[in-house]
């Protein structure tokens, strides 16, 4: 029988070629990644008397929940970042200057395909989009890794997409895995691993493949991978830090489900607040007006995303009762979107243009909602209190669909403007 | 392991960790954040959550993000164990990394009513409801995860490798 990308991939890791789902083994991982997160991880290596790091060169640590600190609490535990990062000589510290994490590892060339990444946070998953087999982890078993290289995992079993059809106008990966939280529920990848097949999976620009293993999570997946193919390796050109040996499922790899899903003329579709499995079409919701709209995050921060914002945008305004937050997500789109006029475009709209980072997504700052709002996201969470009040409420979408809301006032299908 | 007995809060699926430690208090000390702790979805919760309450919930429990706040934030007001019909993967690694008793039982929350004194066993992966007599099972727990919550979680483990000397 052959393997699944995460058994060959977690095999490779644990030294242990025969890893097969259900397996519990101890993996060394490439790389390891936190964020602020690694002022929890320094505290609770404090807490167990540990003063060394298994590998400064394989740690990468980026500053982007709280840059820059909106308070001094936040403030702090930047400082206690950049002092862990000095005192154990980490290579990879890039501090507020990359953008977020999950943005920025990629262009970093850290995120290859066949690699094993841990990271303090849920949406490691992202780096499946490149064949590379990313994971979140919290700060005690960081600290572990940190000490040890190392970490038990178990090797799940996985869970075959495989996709077809070509979506509707304005539909992007955004709306194919919000469509397919909606098919199969946020329980539905729960401990398992996630491979997206199929040509129209294939066709997907790696923007859209971000968002989708990015999403992976909210799913419940602990892995969301698409097979490496050309696409990858050309963006990887000129980038990639150090060699990798590409994954690819075998042809008699065992899965434990496959699911056919037909993508041709999707619509741009819409999560329903408080979960990200209530889903419905843009065009097919209620008169749902608006306070807010964001554009941003590691789901949809990118250069697409934000293109796709400026072609909407570009001749409109921003309706007078919203405000527009942007946030690229990392510097690299920050330039390239100065550079291209998109950034233009979204100020001369009326849209506010934001440090890139994670802002507002995960309710740190930088674009919360009072009680009683309304916003229309292009993140990944529609969760109760998650970006600011528990009393507001917010509409997952992709980044045509909050731009054309934001122009329009309610929540609309970019065909309605 | 001794066995965990205690007052069960019930709560529905997919409790998320938003819900449990909102994102606006993770730069606050753990002090005020147990304040907070699921607030949104029951008020009273915060205020009237007795160390060794124990937690009954349905699938899902502590998806969404890797914030270990959340299950610390359970362990600071004294949790003593969290059972659901299944967990979200890194809200599971993180409890069991910070030794807190966690065990995926059949039919929960349903076997379970607010209040019920329940005892849990999770080396037996038995739970006994004391207010009705029915008695659940469950999942085992692979042996390692049990010798990581049995330890007290991961760092007494971190110490012991580090230092050569048991943890604590």
């Amino acid at each position: 029988m052959g393997a699944t990308m995460a058994e060959k991939i977690l095999g490779r890791a644990s030294g242990r070629a025969d890893a097969k789902a259900g397996d519990y083994v101890t993996a060394r991982p490439d790389f390891v990644m936190s964020g602020e997160s690694a002022a929890g991880v320094y505290m609770r290596m404090a807490e167990a008397g540990v003063d060394t790091v298994w590998d400064s060169e394989r740690i990468i640590l980026f500053l982007d929940h709280y840059s820059p600190a909106p308070n001094a609490r936040s403030a702090g535990i930047q400082k206690m970042v950049r002092e862990f990062a000095r005192r154990f000589g980490i290579t990879h510290f890039y501090g507020e200057r990359a953008g977020i994490c999950h943005q920025a590892l990629p262009e970093l060339g850290f995120a290859a395909p066949g690699r094993l990444i841990l990271g303090t946070d849920s949406h490691t998953t992202t780096y499946g989009a490149f064949g590379c087999a990313g994971t979140g982890i919290g700060y005690a078993e960081m600290a572990y890794v940190f000490l040890t290289g190392e970490l038990w995992l178990r090797v799940p079993e996985t869970i075959k997409f495989v996709i077809s059809g070509t979506p509707g106008k304005y539909a992007v990966g955004k709306d194919i895995i919000l469509h397919i939280a909606g098919l199969f529920g946020t329980d539905a990848a729960r401990y398992r691993s996630v491979e997206f097949h199929g040509p129209a999976a294939g066709a997907l620009p790696l923007s859209s493949r971000m968002t989708m293993a990015n999403m992976s999570v909210e799913i419940g997946a602990k892995f969301g991978l698409f097979p490496p193919d050309e696409a990858v390796f050309s963006f990887l050109k000129g980038r990639a830090k150090g060699t990798f040996e590409p994954v690819l499922p075998d042809q008699d790899a065992s899965y434990e489900e496959v699911h056919e899903v037909d993508i041709e003329g999707l619509s741009p579709m819409v999560a329903c607040p408080p979960r990200v499995d209530d889903v419905v079409p843009a065009d097919g919701l209620e008169d749902v007006p608006i306070d807010q709209a964001y554009l941003g995050s590691c789901t949809n921060g990118r250069l697409d995303d934000l293109a796709a914002a400026a072609e909407i945008l570009r001749g409109r305004k921003v309706h007078e009762r919203v405000r527009l937050i942007v946030t690229p997500a990392s510097y690299e789109v920050y330039r390239e979107a100065i550079e291209r006029g998109v950034i233009a475009a979204i100020v001369e709209s009326g849209g506010c243009v934001c440090h890139p980072g994670c802002g507002a997504c995960f309710g740190g700052h930088m674009g919360l909602l009072a009680a009683g709002e309304t916003c229309v996201s292009s993140t990944n969470r529609n969760f109760v209190g998650r970006m600011g009040s528990p009393e507001a409420r917010i509409f997952l979408a992709n980044p045509y669909v909050v731009a054309a809301s934001a122009v329009a006032g309610r929540i609309v299908h970019p065909d309605a403007l | 392991m001794q066995d965990i007995q205690g007052r069960v809060w019930v709560f529905g699926d997919d409790i998320d960790t938003d819900v449990i430690t909102p994102g606006i208090y993770l730069d606050a000390p753990m002090e005020e954040t147990v304040k907070h702790v699921l607030e949104a979805v029951r008020p009273e919760f915060p205020a009237q959550f007795k160390r060794g309450d124990i937690i009954a919930a349905g699938s899902n429990f502590g998806c969404g993000s890797s914030r270990e706040t959340a299950p610390e934030a359970l362990k600071t007001m004294g949790v003593g164990a969290i059972i659901a019909r299944s967990f979200a993967r890194i809200f599971f690694r993180n409890a069991v990394a910070l030794g807190i008793p966690v065990l995926q039982v059949e039919r929960s929350p349903g076997c379970f009513s607010q209040g019920d004194i329940v005892r849990v066993d999770i080396e037996n992966v038995e739970v006994l409801n004391l207010a009705t007599g029915e008695v659940v099972g469950g999942i085992p727990l692979y042996e390692d995860i049990l010798d990581i919550i049995r330890a007290g979680g991961i760092i007494p483990l971190m110490r012991e490798k580090h230092t050569g000397l048991p943890g604590s």
